[in-house]
């Protein structure tokens, strides 16, 4: 178990860094959804399976959809 | 310079936290507010979840200021982004897998939706996380053919209205009968049960209804908004 | 694997993401980064929050089947961490329409080209030279030719 939490918080961490570090917008996007399923699914890890729910279906799904409109109005969503 | 000074403050931050970790005793809180509502939720709500009874009967007011705060940032959004002019460009059609996919969707995302809001007090979900899923159902026909006018403001606003309504007079109700506001109301009924634990899974479709008319509104309004390119 | 253990994995967790999201904040020029470093903290700190009451023997707070664990987790933080998911995603929607009137307003996301242009207007409307440095040398007396430039292809 711990070595599954361990490997799921790196990569979790890893595309947090990559939110940051990408040039490109969309890849951030997308880096975000996956810090968005790395936390839910630690948050069934700590016995709280309604707040995974909750951030799976609004951290990755709809804040996503958020994010990906706003791109494409501010004219972001091109890749460069 | 800027961003060596920015990352110099980071590792100072993390030295200081990592510190912290290392003197405090984090984990053992002394919370016992939690474990008493354990002990007593399933007898005094009725509700299998016990989240969802910290969350619509323990705290119910805090659950409605909440509401009323998603409220005023869907407002607030709304209003910002303004209306768009008549003449602006449309988006171009979605594609045919897009359209059919959506058409396919449409009623399973709202199955899928109201199943989680009406479980909410049984298994893990409800209101928030139902109502999502059925702004997205709403949502999804408006991405597959952008000119459509599927989510009427003036009706969204009203679902939404109307669903706080009934959030706050299931709370006046209690009351009237003489308890305090937001108590829960009704049978209990037996625990695990569809219908049971009173009036906690009215509150919960009226959060559900309200969130899921608040969010499709609101991410109608981005979408209708003008594109720059 | 006796340092790391699953607890201390989690916390390096949360407050990694804390980190990552203030870095964010400070280091970005550009709008959407710093949008995106709002929602790393805020999703940092909601695990946090949760991190404070979890306990490895505790079972979710759920009564499957009538049959009551015999030590759930305590509910109060998750309610808490649930209303604060949704109301971040209206800070995030607010957020976000800002950055796109933004955007209308003086074509760019840039913080430093946004500020700059803020100061030019704020010193148009008021009628006064823009201040250029606090450090001016007193014997020029005029303001540098610099911020002329600029004053005027920015307007």
């Amino acid at each position: 178990m711990e070595a599954v939490i361990l490997v799921v918080v790196i990569v979790m961490l890893l595309s947090a860094a990559a939110v940051l570090l990408f040039k490109d917008f969309l890849a951030a996007l997308a880096a975000m959804s996956v810090v968005s399923l790395g936390l839910s699914f630690l948050f069934v890890v700590v016995r709280a399976p309604d707040v995974a729910m909750t951030e799976a279906a609004i951290g990755a799904g709809l804040s996503s959809l958020l994010f990906a409109l706003a791109l494409r109005r501010l004219g972001l969503w091109r890749s460069q | 310079m800027r961003r060596f000074t920015a990352a110099l403050f980071l590792l100072g931050l993390g030295v200081m936290i990592a510190a912290i970790y290392q003197h405090m005793d984090f984990s053992n809180t002394a919370v016992n507010a939690g474990q008493a509502i354990n002990v007593v939720a399933a007898q005094e709500t009725g509700a299998a979840n016990f989240v969802t009874s910290v969350v619509l009967a323990y705290r119910g007011i805090d659950t409605l200021l909440e509401l009323t705060i998603l409220f005023t940032a869907a407002m607030i959004g709304g209003m910002v982004l303004g209306r768009r002019r008549i003449d602006a460009p449309r988006d171009p059609d979605a594609g045919f897998i897009l359209r059919t996919g959506a058409d396919l969707l449409f009623p399973l995302l709202l199955v899928v939706g109201l199943y989680i809001i009406l479980h909410g007090h049984l298994t893990p979900g409800g209101g928030f996380q139902g109502g999502v899923i059925l702004a997205s159902a709403f949502f999804l026909p408006l991405l597959a053919r952008p000119g459509i006018t599927l989510i009427d403001q003036r009706i969204v606003s009203l679902v939404e209205g109307l669903a706080g309504a009934t959030f706050i007079l299931i709370g006046l109700l209690a009351m009237f009968d003489g308890k305090e506001f937001l108590t829960p109301l009704f049978d209990k009924g037996e625990l695990g049960a569809l219908i049971s634990a009173g009036s906690l899974p009215v509150l919960y479709l009226a959060v559900g209804i309200k969130v899921g008319a608040e969010l499709a509104g609101l991410l109608a309004h981005l979408a209708e908004a003008e594109a720059l390119d | 694997m006796d340092i790391l253990d699953s607890n201390t994995i989690l916390y390096i967790a949360a407050f990694g993401l804390m980190l990552i999201g203030i870095g964010g904040i400070v280091i970005s020029n550009h709008l959407m980064r710093i949008i995106f470093g709002i929602a790393l903290l805020e999703a940092g700190a909601n695990l946090l929050l949760l991190l404070s009451t979890y306990n490895e023997d505790a079972s979710a707070p759920i009564i499957v089947n009538g049959n009551v664990p015999a030590m759930m987790a305590d509910p109060v933080p998750q309610a808490l961490v649930l209303t604060a998911i949704v109301i971040g995603v209206g800070i995030l929607a607010l957020a976000l329409s800002l950055a796109i009137r933004v955007q209308r307003a003086y074509g760019t996301l840039d913080m430093r080209e946004v500020r700059l242009k803020l100061e030019q207007e704020i010193s148009a409307d008021a009628g006064i030279d823009m201040p250029s440095s606090s450090e001016k040398p007193a014997d020029i007396g005029e303001v540098p030719v610099n911020s002329v430039v600029q004053q005027e292809s920015g307007s």
